[in-house]
């Protein structure tokens, strides 16, 4: 499994408030969610966002709610994984579950700077920035987690893994 | 190895013996909650699971974000959430007119108690951590599973260990105390990990400054939040359930990842400035400043729309008029809140100050309703994020403070010392 895209980079405490403004909150459809991703710290991010494009921040990205909207939009949005140097930690665990691929890497996410083009290898966690021809090592994803990710989530995944 | 509180609850209710900071267990849950922003989003998630959910009596639902309902969106959502919980006979759904805020509500209503396990899908379900209890936040699919399941999996945290000293001065409640933690080891601080409060200091924290303290353990980052249960948390569990509950003591060799210590004799009145919760100032340090006038007071929240809170902001505004160019806001949390409001004759100090006196909601916290910001304008809130545009136009500007701070704001139009509001 790999990712492939060009980069949005983001500071520390990225919260789930900009993410997705809870005034959008009383839907939870996943395009039009997508549609008012980021636009309290980026208005131009829904608009600009390619499919396969990443996301990399700094520390604490996802801090603050609850809400499964942030991830769930950021993965309609086309948003194919995303690089931080630390993760809030609901916010890690509900990117898991609905199958968007988050990794922590402080050194990546020093070395990778906005429109960088990034290539994201999940079997080695290995993080090559094809602009600026800097290889990082993140960590590797375990075959299961992997799994999670192609079923599109933890749902899918229990339930492919009771039918079989 | 010693265990921490918070790691011995992991481990009764995951059937081991011990555990440590990193393992990686499935444990036994005694409360599940969700509200009506998470809740109908789970409702489909958990039929692709289940047709029923584990036990009627442990599920729980309160639709208390976007209620009474703001539009017709929001009312749709309510709905698939009424629906669920009489499909699934629920023991615990609280509709308007009984309905309270979540965090406030359940405690209230015996539901959560110490030595439980429970899981909310609200990042500040780390507030029963005050009587307890190991309790935390997490998204639409864990609680959907929980529901379904009973039991999620869980990564055993570590702990920071807060030792607690000395007793609060008039004016400094639980939200200074809160305010000055976070700015000292910032939003961060506590990643993935337990706050665990104890010390002498705790006997002077009345419960609800512990509701309080434990509710904003997520804005430094934390897992969870928990406080050593004393006679006063026993109290408060007597008075209010029926349940059995388990007190849970430290090992005296428990691992702690840092121990930090809070004298709360020192601590001041403090603000948290935007954009974060750990943008911590010292009343003393807002009064330097230039004025930082003000447009909108909303006091109330899963945070600090308790009794005590009431109490306080209605012992500074008492005898007082609001600031012409304020408009305050008053949400008790709970519907016995707010009969107590009526009884002690706050409603009427609020109103004849001028203050709106709402219904329970989560309101204007999150840019609901009930206290939307426009664009440039500045609001001292008791309520526990300041994030940019978190109570709606993103040129608004949120400063957290306690009830007392912000009653005093009120009446001045600025950021203001509650010690020094006159006539009293």
């Amino acid at each position: 499994m790999k990712a492939l895209g060009k980069v949005f980079k983001y500071g520390d405490n990225v919260d789930t408030d900009v993410i997705i403004p809870a005034r959008y909150l009383n839907s939870f459809d996943a395009k039009e969610l997508a549609s008012h991703a980021m636009v309290d710290i980026d208005p131009e991010f829904a608009g600009k966002v390619q499919p396969g494009d990443l996301i990399v921040a700094n520390k604490n990205f996802g801090c603050g709610s609850s809400r499964e909207h942030a991830p769930l939009c950021l993965k309609a949005a086309g948003v194919s994984c995303v690089i931080a140097e630390t993760f809030a930690r609901i916010f890690y665990r509900n990117a898991i579950n609905i199958g968007l691929p988050i990794i922590e890497c402080p050194e990546a996410a020093q070395g990778i700077e906005a429109d960088d083009e990034v290539e994201v290898d999940f079997d080695s966690g290995k993080i090559y920035n094809r602009t600026k021809g800097m290889e990082f090592q993140g960590q590797p994803f375990p075959e299961f987690m992997q799994k999670i990710i192609q079923a599109e989530g933890l749902v899918n995944y229990t339930n492919q893994k009771r039918n079989r | 190895m010693g265990m921490t509180m918070t790691q011995k609850i992991l481990a009764a209710h995951a059937g081991h013996d011990s555990v440590e900071a990193g393992q990686l267990i499935e444990a036994k849950l005694d409360v599940v909650m969700a509200n009506d922003i998470t809740g109908p989003m789970a409702v489909p998630v958990f039929y692709q699971m289940a047709d029923k959910v584990f036990d009627k009596d442990k599920v729980v639902l309160v639709p208390d974000h976007f209620t009474p309902n703001k539009d017709i969106k929001s009312a749709e959502n309510s709905k698939s959430l009424r629906e669920f919980a009489k499909k699934q006979e629920l023991t615990h759904y609280y509709e308007v007119g009984q309905m309270g805020i979540e965090h406030a509500l359940l405690p209230e209503k015996g539901i959560t108690v110490a030595g439980e396990c429970i899981i909310g899908a609200d990042s500040h379900t780390c507030t029963y951590g005050a009587l307890g209890a190991f309790s935390t936040g997490v998204g639409t699919t864990d609680i959907a599973t929980g529901m379904a399941n009973g039991e999620l999996w869980f990564k055993v945290p570590g702990a920071m260990k807060f030792i607690l000293t000395g007793e609060l001065s008039p004016y400094v409640s639980g939200k200074d105390v809160i305010i000055h933690i976070i700015g000292r080891i910032g939003v961060d601080g506590a990643l993935y990990k337990s706050m665990e409060f104890v010390g002498d200091g705790i006997a002077g924290l009345s419960m609800d400054d512990r509701f309080t303290m434990t509710n904003m353990a997520i804005e430094a980052g934390a897992k969870n939040g928990i406080f050593l249960v004393d006679e006063q948390a026993e109290n408060y569990m007597k008075e209010h359930s029926q349940k059995a509950y388990t007190i849970y003591q430290p090992d005296e060799d428990a691992v702690y990842d840092e121990i930090v210590e809070v004298d709360l004799s020192k601590v001041r009145p403090s603000v948290a400035f935007p954009h974060l919760p750990g943008n911590a100032r010292t009343i003393d340090e807002v009064e330097a400043m230039e004025p930082i006038r003000i447009d909108q007071v909303v006091i109330g929240s899963c945070t600090n729309g308790r009794m005590d809170d009431m109490r306080k902001a209605a012992a500074i505004l008492k005898g007082h008029t609001v600031h012409p160019d304020v408009r305050v806001m008053i949400i008790p949390a709970t519907q016995k809140i707010y009969k107590e409001c009526i009884k002690e004759g706050l409603v009427d100090i609020f109103i004849d100050s001028g203050c709106a006196f709402n219904t329970p909601s989560c309101g204007p916290c999150m840019g609901g309703h009930m206290g939307v910001m426009a664009a440039g304008e500045k609001c001292v809130s008791t309520t526990n994020r300041n994030f940019v545009g978190r109570m709606g136009h993103v040129d608004s500007l949120i400063y957290l403070a306690s009830p007392e701070t912000a009653a005093a704001s009120a009446i001045a139009g600025r950021i203001a010392n509650p010690e020094k509001v006159g006539d009293r």
